[in-house]
């Protein structure tokens, strides 16, 4: 399972992208809690969301292999 | 009827086409707001700033917004333009505009265009200054 980083989250991970192959996350939550525990520093953000397709997506939405999931760190366009 | 709705991310915005972007036989009023790069954060003084975009999410979101508005304000036209990549001091980042029979309506407007994109597009700006950068908002 792949997951799109943006802004901080790329700079916390060192990539672009995560790759979950043994432990695959199937939620929203799974994932949340899974990268907080791995990268410690998503824990002091002001906020995480995750999007799954273009969506922001609750902590309860399953997580499938074939969709395109993001992590999507605190906003400040504009 | 909406004539006119421009949803972009671009690399470069060009604020004196605008205005006829927005103007049409129906509007009365036409309003616009620019953001732009401010030299000084906090008394820091700012190098530049780069904005990363989740392009095609952003874009579902500020079409999202605009719907909103154009329902909401029966506005005629409307646009939002974002910019990506590294700007200079004084460099246009984000343009809203409406325009409406009459010039309530499109006030208002860009007023929950702009601060709505702030608090839902997924867009991300990096303040750089002389010894450090910094991603604006990311911690409390």
């Amino acid at each position: 399972m792949k997951v799109l980083l943006f802004g901080i989250a790329k700079d916390i991970v060192g990539s672009s992208q995560l790759q979950f192959s043994e432990v695959v996350p199937k939620t929203v939550l799974e994932l949340k809690q899974l990268i907080s525990k791995t990268y410690p520093k998503f824990g002091e953000l002001s906020s995480l969301a995750v999007a799954v397709n273009s969506e922001y997506a609750k902590d309860d939405v399953p997580l499938n292999r074939n969709d395109e999931i993001a992590i999507i760190p605190p906003v400040s366009g504009g | 009827m909406v004539d006119k709705k421009i949803i972009e991310i671009v690399d470069v915005i060009d604020t004196s086409k605008v205005f006829a972007k927005l103007s049409d036989s129906q509007s009365g009023g036409i309003c616009v707001f620019v953001g732009a790069v401010r030299e000084f954060t906090k008394n820091e003084k700012v190098m530049s700033l780069e904005f990363e975009a989740y392009e095609q999410m952003a874009l579902r979101e500020m079409d999202k917004i605009a719907i909103n508005a154009i329902e909401k304000w029966q506005l005629n036209s409307l646009i939002i333009q974002h910019a990506v990549g590294f700007k200079k001091v004084e460099d246009p980042v984000v343009v809203v505009g409406a325009s409406s029979a009459h010039r309530d309506a499109c006030f208002e407007a860009c007023r929950y265009l702009i601060d709505t994109l702030k608090e839902t597009v997924p867009i991300w700006k990096k303040e750089v200054f002389e010894n450090k950068t910094v991603w604006v908002s990311a911690h409390p």
